[in-house]
């Protein structure tokens, strides 16, 4: 484990040493945003929504103490969707989607020789192949993870006032109370750690896959497990320094 | 010319490359031949820098590459051309952005000349108007030209073919060789082609390294190597020979089959 962790390291020092031109890390950046937010709106938007449902419906099931407002309800989704949930269960949602493409696209270009060929041209693989994925992870994670609150608190919203479970002012008046614009940035600032966290440790699998299709999927399998467990270690530490 | 002198490499504590020394000269079709994991591909690997031997040293054209400072060993690298075994064209691109890449990224020329070249490259290796095709639609010879196109694009004074005619039927794989033999000769560059099929050998084979066992066994040229006193390789060549009649009566049967 310890020597893993040696080797990342070095990986980690490889992307910055001997880069492309900033030309073409720009244009590789912009494809590679493009590639993972594009494609990860749609999955995002869905998990986010149905997750602020469940805590709108799960959080009124519990609050039958006739003394708490119901517009408590809508406070506790809010801190439930900024703090913990649009930037952690997106960044495990996107662990999954994101990570195993990056891994099994590095794995595939490792073991059909593409990235040998790009050695032998006297390009540096990994800047040109990963730096770009994640400085792109890194831009478009945050953006996705504020489309989550949003969206999260808008499912809450939906679910509340469909179900009948809260009206709608009772759950906007509760979103509002004793907002704490901090909580934004701090699960803005995990955002951009668990961004570094997936797209690094993804690429660092698949950069180093060897064998057949069979190590590929191994790859994109241990880079979903990996990032999963940094992010919720990297979850923890954060919410203990930062809050 | 590039100069290799005694090479050795393990993997694992397990001897891959033993004390391999040689010259490959400019202008000739140099192969490395021997048998599936006799160190051919390893050896090759060595040579461009992409496996670093653990004693051993690899100069090109005068020019001590292996240990170098990586700006000479960068300086050296972008001189060559590379032919991989699985032709190693980046899938996301097409033929033409694949032809054209080294150029791109090595080179400032200017985007109209850069297809010029890129048109004039695919036209020379028989594949013009195939520049909006992906690599997935084409055949496993085309791939190989297409691979030959990149490797040819910048330049390179030195081109390296990983078993470019593996995987391919008899008339694609001589189609390949004589390619690579007629690039060699025009543009007069050092070639390295590892193989194990004697066609090449026969077809391409300037200056010929037998390789047995991580070790150099012979080396010569395709007119005396049937008159070598290696038994290695006389196994060798006559294996191949057995290999190929049984393939031609098993083609004979098969035509015989249709009939």
């Amino acid at each position: 484990m310890l020597q893993n962790f040696g080797k990342y390291l070095l990986f980690m020092k490889s992307l910055v040493f001997r880069g492309e031109s900033f030309k073409i890390l720009f244009k590789r950046t912009i494809d590679e945003a493009i590639l993972i937010g594009i494609n990860s709106i749609f999955i995002v938007a869905l998990v986010s929504t149905f997750i602020g449902a469940v805590s709108t419906v799960q959080v009124s099931y519990n609050m039958v103490n006739a003394l708490i407002p119901r517009s408590t309800i809508g406070f506790i989704v809010r801190e439930m969707v900024i703090l913990e949930l649009a930037p952690t269960i997106t960044s495990i949602v996107l662990a999954g989607k994101v990570g195993s493409s990056i891994a099994g696209g590095l794995g595939t270009m490792q073991i059909t020789e593409q990235v040998d060929a790009l050695e032998v041209m006297g390009i540096n693989s990994t800047s040109y192949l990963v730096l770009p994925k994640i400085i792109a992870a890194l831009f478009v994670f945050p953006m996705l993870v504020i489309i989550a609150m949003f969206l999260g608190l808008l499912g809450g919203y939906l679910a509340g006032t469909v179900t009948g479970q809260l009206t709608a002012q009772e759950y906007i008046s509760g979103i509002r109370i004793d907002f704490i614009p901090y909580n934004v940035v701090f699960a803005l600032i995990k955002s951009f750690i668990f961004a570094f966290l997936i797209s690094s440790i993804s690429s660092f699998r698949g950069y180093f896959t060897s064998g057949g299709a069979l190590e590929v999927g191994a790859a994109s399998t241990s880079a979903v497990t990996h990032s999963v467990i940094a992010v919720l270690i990297a979850d923890f530490i954060s919410a203990q320094l930062l809050l | 010319m590039i100069e290799i002198h005694n090479i050795h490499k393990s993997f694992n504590g397990k001897t891959v490359l033993d004390g391999i020394s040689g010259v490959f000269q400019t202008g000739k079709t140099n192969l490395l031949l021997g048998a599936s994991g006799t160190g051919k591909s390893v050896l090759l690997k060595c040579i461009v820098g992409l496996i670093k031997p653990d004693i051993g040293s690899v100069t090109f054209d005068g020019t001590y590459f292996t240990n170098n400072k990586l700006d000479i060993r960068q300086e050296i690298r972008r001189k060559i051309g590379m032919l991989f075994q699985s032709s190693a064209l980046f899938d996301s691109m097409t033929v033409e952005e694949n032809v054209e890449f080294p150029l791109k990224m090595l080179t400032d020329m200017p985007k109209e000349e850069r297809i010029d070249r890129v048109n004039f490259c695919l036209q020379r290796v028989g594949l013009e108007g195939t520049n909006k095709k992906m690599p997935a639609e084409l055949s496993g010879g085309m791939k190989k030209r297409v691979g030959i196109a990149r490797a040819i694009a910048p330049n390179c004074t030195y081109l390296f073919c990983d078993e470019p005619n593996s995987g391919l039927d008899p008339l694609t794989a001589l189609k390949i060789d004589k390619l690579i033999k007629e690039i060699t000769e025009e543009y007069n560059i050092t070639t390295i082609v590892v193989t194990h099929d004697m066609n090449s050998v026969i077809e391409i084979g300037d200056n010929i390294m037998f390789l047995y066992e991580g070790k150099k066994l012979w080396e010569g040229t395709s007119d005396n190597i049937l008159d070598s006193d290696v038994p290695e390789l006389n196994e060798f060549i006559f294996a191949n020979r057995l290999m190929r009649d049984a393939k031609k009566v098993e083609e004979d049967e098969e035509k015989q089959h249709f009939k």
